[in-house]
Formats: C-alpha cells, structure tokens, sequence
C-alpha cells in the first residue's frame, strides 16, 4: 500500500518536474500545473489537486519541490485559502464550489481571506450579528467584520453570517463564500499598534451574494466554521521551526551585540531560561508530531498555541530590556504600512516585541485556549453558561 | 557564537518492549509503592525499601543499563529513564539514583576491567548498593572534595568528611571522591570499613535520605581504587546521568501532581459547582498542563540523547532538562497545594511529599541556575 503510494507520488513528481521545470517556471505557471498533477493536496481526490494518498507524502513533495528550486511559498501568500478555505470547500462545498475555486486558489490567482470575527463577537464566535437575508435566489448581507488577514488582496471571503435571530446562536448561523469585489463590500485597513495594516475591517452594505455560493446548508454555519478552524489548527502547526530560531534568535542577537560575554549574570541567566524553555517547548512540538504521524496524539499537541503565545511574549519583551535605551526607539517609525503577507515571519526585535501581543490574542485567546485545554484534555467542566437555549435575539451583547 | 548546528534527531515514541516495561513498572509500583507504605518507610529506620528493592531486582530493573557482561541486561538509559519517570510519580523510596546511576556509572567510567566485575554485578543483583560520595561537607561540588587520600605503602588513608551524599547511610559501599597527590581519586570503600562513620541529614525529603561521612584514618587497598580511566572525567559522565534521570523523575513526579491535582478540581465542589469550573482554578490547570508536556520532552530528549551517547549534544540536552523540569515541577507541586488548599496543607495529604521532593530534586547535583550556566557554556552563550 505505501509502495503504491510512493510509486504513484513519485511518478506525478517526475511528471510535473519534466514538463514544467520548477526553477524555470513562472511561480503560478508552476502551482497550477502542480495542482494538475494532483500534487497540490496529495490526500484529497484526484482531479481536485490531490492523488488520495496518505497526507504524509505532502512533506515529501514539498521538499522535493524546494530542492529542485520551485518555490512553496503560496502557502504562506494564500494561507487563508490554502491553509483554511480548501479544507472547507472540499468537505462542505458543491462539486462546482471545487471545481471553480480550488485550482485558482492553489495557484495564487486568487487570494482568499476569512471574515468571522467582528468587533462584538471575539472569543464569543457564534455570537456574531452580521446577517444575511434570503430574498429569491440571493442573500443580501449587512454588517462588519474585524481581523480580516489579507483582505485587502482578497478576490474572495469565507464568510459566516447570521440568517435567524430567532434560533439559539449556534443554530441560526449560514457559510458563504463571498465575492469581495461584489457591491457595498468595504474594506478598510486596521491600523496596529505596531504601525502596519496586516489585517482590516470589512464592511457589509446591502451586499449581495447569490445562493449557489453558500457553503453547506442554512443554518449549519458553525459546523463548516469549525471545519474551517480545524484547518486553521493543522495550518499554523505543521512545521517545527530550528533550535534557537523565532524570538530567541532576537532575544540572542540583542545579547551578542550589545552585553556579549561581559553581560549582566542575572540577564545571562535569564536568557538561558528562555533558551531552555524555547528548546523544551520546540522538542514538544517535535513529540506532538511524532506522536500524531503514529496515530497516538496525546495532549503534548495541544499546548503548542498556548505555549508559544505567552513564551513568545516575554522573550520579546525580555529582548527589549536586553537593548536598554535602544529599546526606547523603534527604527523605522510607524509609518503605516500594509504588508503582502502576515507579519510574523522575519522582522526587527522592535516590531516582534509590539507583534507578539497580538500572539495571546488571535487564533484564540490564551483564556479560551485554556478553557479548552482544562475542559477537552483534562476533563473539567465547563463554564455556567447564560446564553444556551435562548433566541440569539435575547441575549445580552455589547 | 552559539551553537547553530542542528542537533541530532531521537524518536520519542517508545518501542513495544518499553511499552511493556512501562506496564510492568506501573504494575509493581502500584501494589508496592502505595502511600501509607512510602509513609511507612521514609518514617522508619530502613533508610528504603527493602522488599520493594528486592522486587525491582528479581525483575532486571537494577541491571538495566549495566553491560550483559557484568551481568545486567545492557538496556539502554532510554529503558532506566522510563523507570525513572515511573519511581518520580510514586516517589518510591529505593536506592535506584545512588546505586545504578550515580554509583555505576562512576566505576563504569573509572573503573578496570576487573574492578567492574567485581563490583557490578552485585550492583545489577541488587545486593551491592552503592553511593556516591563527592561532595564537600557543606554540599558543595568544587576540585576540593572533603576527603583526603594519603598513600600508605600498597594501600591509601582516607580523612576527611563528605556530604549530602544520597542513601549513604545505608549503602553497602561507598564511591569515594578524595583528593591525592596526583589530584582526584575515586575509592569504593565497603561501608563497614573502620573509620567510616555514616550519620543521616535531618532532610527535607524524607522518601530520599542523605547522610554526612565522617572518614577518619580509613585504609583502603589501591586495588579498590578505580583506575581504569580519568576520575574527573568518570565523575562527571557519572553526573550528568544522574542529572537525567532526576529529570525524569520530576517529569513524573508532575505528571502524577497534575492527575491528582486535576481529579481534585473536578471532585471538590464549593459555591454549588466543582472547582475546576472556576477558571482561576481551570487556568492554573492548563498552565501546568503545558509546563508538564513540555518537561516531559526535555526530559525524554535528554535520556535519549544520553542512550544514544551523542556527548556533544548531552552537554546541552543534560543541564536544560535538569534546569527546566526542576523549575516546572516546583511550580507544579505548589500550585498543586494550592488547589488542594486547606487538605494540601496537611501532613496526611501527599501533596507535601511531592512539594519536598521537587525542592529537594531541584537544588540536588546543582540547581537550575548551576545548570543554565552549564548550557550557556554548551551553546556559546
């Protein structure tokens, strides 16, 4: 079965790299034909961008792909698509869903963004307001959404929206696909407190989006919102990074050039600390995806996202106190700026420390992360709650 | 510079055989190292565990690491640190860390050919029970040891006096680190040698005694000095693996705190609702699952690190499992008394044993800053 599978991957690999060239070939040239040769997802069906093959065989074209000069990196210029929109679309959209929109995706010809949260529905997801109502064979939608990674490239949004007031919050809620080039669609840059604009605010204004682009069926919203976060977890915890990379590498960086050996004893300890529990908590990931490829996962693969927020901002911050009155300046300035990609990857010791804090914050907060973990892993119960079995109409918002 | 080189890859996942070992372990633990009979022994006068002792070495479990032809079973630490881990969640009082470890490790390394078959394997039978006695009175490890050796025709006269060495009182041989005139010696020296006078410490953890050894005109035959290689450097490899195996330890001994610490949560019930409802409670739990997850790594990476014999990476994997995982399970056992509250506080609730250990663990073979300063020299740092 394996052999089969290798000898299947690697006969497509062979395939592609003869025809198109990785070095040599336009980069969305190359992610099409990529996605032709069911190589794009290898465990998803064939003619769809994958071959049904074990996930585990993506690493391998992946690197291949790298090692040949191609480039991989439209997982990181789409990764809403990629990462969270083609998992949802392939287990919740139509066939003509897949069959229009995953390829381009795949290709980067079209950037995708996800349009969930909203300023009074944070933590509390299903509690959000914007609606959509049904008039013929269209949905008009009205409302705003916040957070909204990339919107500004986006040709197309993952939305959720609220079609019955009257039912409890999770019940009345529908998936759509939305067009963000379509009528009364705003988006305006969220201006950070680091001075960029990664994500952005969407307003909707008597948009309208017709029927065949809901995504599963009205009022199973939340089903397909959670398949679509399911993707967001496996996306954003699919690579373990090098020892001593991310913010230890600032935090080390700031100590060589400005204390080196002659360093204060207590920072010096301090630092290793840090060093320590970077390394410990790299290695956990490392366990988590051993443990996962073996089909034994155990809680070390839910504590990396808790972990990591709250490590990752004290070592930023730490970094700063390291530079002492270099920590007082932030080179550059604040002049706005609205990046291509997530600002997460490769940036100053300055910015990484304002950036981080956003790390407790988004992807769920490291409160909601420990709910779950205190409820789904260690089996406490959960919180009293005032908002189940009532219309989402009547329960109190802010 | 710091290190950039990517460190070597170990598997985590354990093989079917340490799967059953782990059982087997947990098995015996469980019947055996109950807590009214840890209570039993750290209040009486044994000093550990005799039928328990006798038990782990009808199965193998004191010969694991010692080498087939010293008549053990020439496992590797891998196999020692499961059992470890196992020992850390009940923290039953046996001899394992002084005799198989500490003790072996440094005649292992020091030792002749000779002197290993004469000495391991009664240590693997379990009937020899060696302790390690290296530090100065005061604790401190430094080239100095409170001992002296003078040489005295074939043989040598020990002076002087060691502490905090572990289970000394009631081991039946004692490996002596003594300075001579050519600089560090290591002596195995039978604990009813005249001269050798063995008093416990008044501890913190009572389930681990120490005792101070007063040498006063000991002689001992050269032929039970080790001197199959370099006693500093014996010394130190004898260290750094009892460094990893009380790493193991504590990421045991922090599992078992979060068990019984999270079944409490859900159990207790005040204001109308179980307390881990609470998220002050919940929280608290999360973090520790965290802290606990990421331990256990460090703790595993080292003792694979250490199985595997990569020294280079050992000197890095060692001292940051040692640092973090002391750190982590002192958090763990305090939080753990907190959450128990007024019960945690008693002497009849197990809480304090676990707090003890944890601060008696961290501060034993050097404390975690001790230990960072040693992964800042590894890395460059």
């Amino acid at each position: 079965m394996a052999t089969d599978e290798r000898k299947l991957v690697d006969e497509q690999i062979e395939a592609l790299f003869a025809s198109h060239p990785p070095a040599d070939t336009p980069e969305r040239e190359f992610w099409g034909a990529q996605f032709d040769h069911g190589l794009a997802w290898v465990q998803h069906a064939e003619g769809f961008g994958g071959l049904g093959v074990s996930p585990r065989w993506q690493g391998e074209v992946d690197r291949r792909i790298n090692e040949a000069g191609g480039s991989t990196r439209n997982r990181y210029l789409n990764v809403l698509g990629i990462g969270m929109g083609a998992g949802t679309i392939m287990a919740h959209g139509t066939d003509e869903h897949q069959q229009r929109f995953l390829r381009p995706m795949f290709a980067c010809e079209e950037i995708w963004c996800q349009l969930f949260s909203e300023p009074g529905a944070g933590s509390d997801l299903a509690a959000l307001a914007t609606s959509a109502k049904q008039e013929g064979d269209t949905w008009i939608v009205n409302g705003q959404k916040v957070w909204t990674t990339l919107g500004h490239l986006a040709k197309w949004g993952l939305l959720v929206t609220r079609t019955d007031p009257d039912l409890p919050k999770h019940a009345g809620l529908t998936y759509f696909i939305v067009d963000m080039e379509a009528d009364g669609v705003d988006v305006r840059p969220l201006y950070q407190i680091t001075g960029e604009a990664e994500f952005n605010e969407v307003y909707f204004t008597d948009t309208p989006i017709p029927d065949d682009l809901r995504v599963g069926e009205v009022g199973q919203g939340w089903a397909v919102a959670m398949t679509t976060l399911m993707n967001e977890r496996v996306a954003i915890g699919g690579s373990v990074s090098p020892r001593g990379s991310g913010s230890i590498s600032l935090a080390v960086e700031a100590w060589e050039k400005l204390h080196g050996q002659d360093g204060d004893p207590v920072q010096r300890d301090q630092l290793l600390s840090y060093w320590a529990e970077a390394e410990a908590m790299r290695l956990t990931t490392l366990r988590a995806k051993e443990a996962a490829k073996q089909g034994t996962p155990g809680p070390e693969g839910s504590t990396a996202k808790l972990h990591w927020a709250d490590l990752n901002k004290a070592i930023t911050s730490f970094t700063m106190d390291l530079m002492g009155p270099e920590g007082m300046t932030y080179p550059g300035g604040y002049e706005f700026t609205r990046p291509d990609q997530t600002s997460n990857r490769g940036t100053s010791a300055h910015k990484a420390f304002l950036r981080s804090r956003a790390n407790s914050i988004e992807g769920g907060t490291s409160e909601i992360m420990k709910n779950i973990l205190g409820e789904r892993v260690l089996g406490l119960p959960g919180e009293p709650r005032v908002d189940k079995n009532i219309p989402w109409r009547e329960v109190p918002r802010s | 510079m710091t290190v950039t080189t990517a460190p070597p890859v170990v598997a985590f996942a354990l093989t079917e055989e340490q799967k059953l070992l782990v059982d087997m372990v947990r098995d015996v633990l469980k019947d055996r190292a109950t807590s009214e009979r840890v209570r039993e022994v750290m209040l009486g006068d044994d000093g550990f565990d005799e039928v328990l002792w006798t038990e782990l070495a009808n199965l193998g479990l004191t010969g694991l690491t010692i080498p087939e032809q010293y008549g053990g079973a020439g496992s590797t630490f891998t196999e020692l640190s499961l059992v470890f881990e196992e020992l850390g969640r009940r923290l039953a009082p046996v001899p394992l860390l002084s005799s198989v470890v500490l003790g072996a490790e440094a005649v292992l390394a020091a030792g002749s050919d000779e002197q290993k078959g004469a000495i391991l394997p009664g240590v693997a039978a379990g009937t020899t029970r060696l302790a390690l006695a290296h530090l100065d009175p005061a604790g401190r490890l430094t080239a100095d040891p409170g001992v002296r050796a003078v040489r005295d025709g074939d043989a040598w006269v020990l002076d002087g006096t060691a502490g905090f060495v572990v289970d000394g009182r009631t081991a039946t041989h004692l490996v002596t680190a003594a300075n001579g005139p050519d600089g560090l010696e290591l002596f195995v020296v039978a604990g009813d040698t005249a001269g050798v006078e063995r008093t416990d410490l008044e501890v913190l953890d009572l389930t681990r005694p120490m005792a101070s050894i007063v040498y006063s005109g000991v002689r001992v035959q050269d032929a039970d000095r080790l001197s199959g290689a370099d006693a500093v450097a014996a010394l130190h490899r004898a260290l750094e693996a009892g460094v990893v195996a009380i790493a193991c330890e504590q990421a045991g001994g922090t599992q078992e705190t979060l068990r019984t610490t999270t079944a409490y949560a859900r159990d207790r019930v005040q204001f109308g609702r179980s307390i881990g409802s609470f998220q002050a409670i919940k929280h608290r739990l999360a973090e520790m699952l965290v802290a606990s997850e990421s331990a256990r790594s460090a703790a595993y990476h080292a003792a694979r690190i250490l199985a595997a014999g990569e020294r280079e990476e050992l000197a890095i994997a060692a001292p940051l499992a040692k640092s973090y995982c002391s750190e982590i399970y002192e958090q763990a056992t305090g939080h753990g008394i907190q959450i128990f509250g007024g019960i945690g506080f008693t002497w009849e609730h197990d809480a304090h044993l676990y707090f003890k250990r944890a601060k008696s663990t961290k501060l034993l073979l050097g404390d975690p800053k001790h230990h960072r300063a040693l992964l800042g020299q590894a890395i460059g740092l």
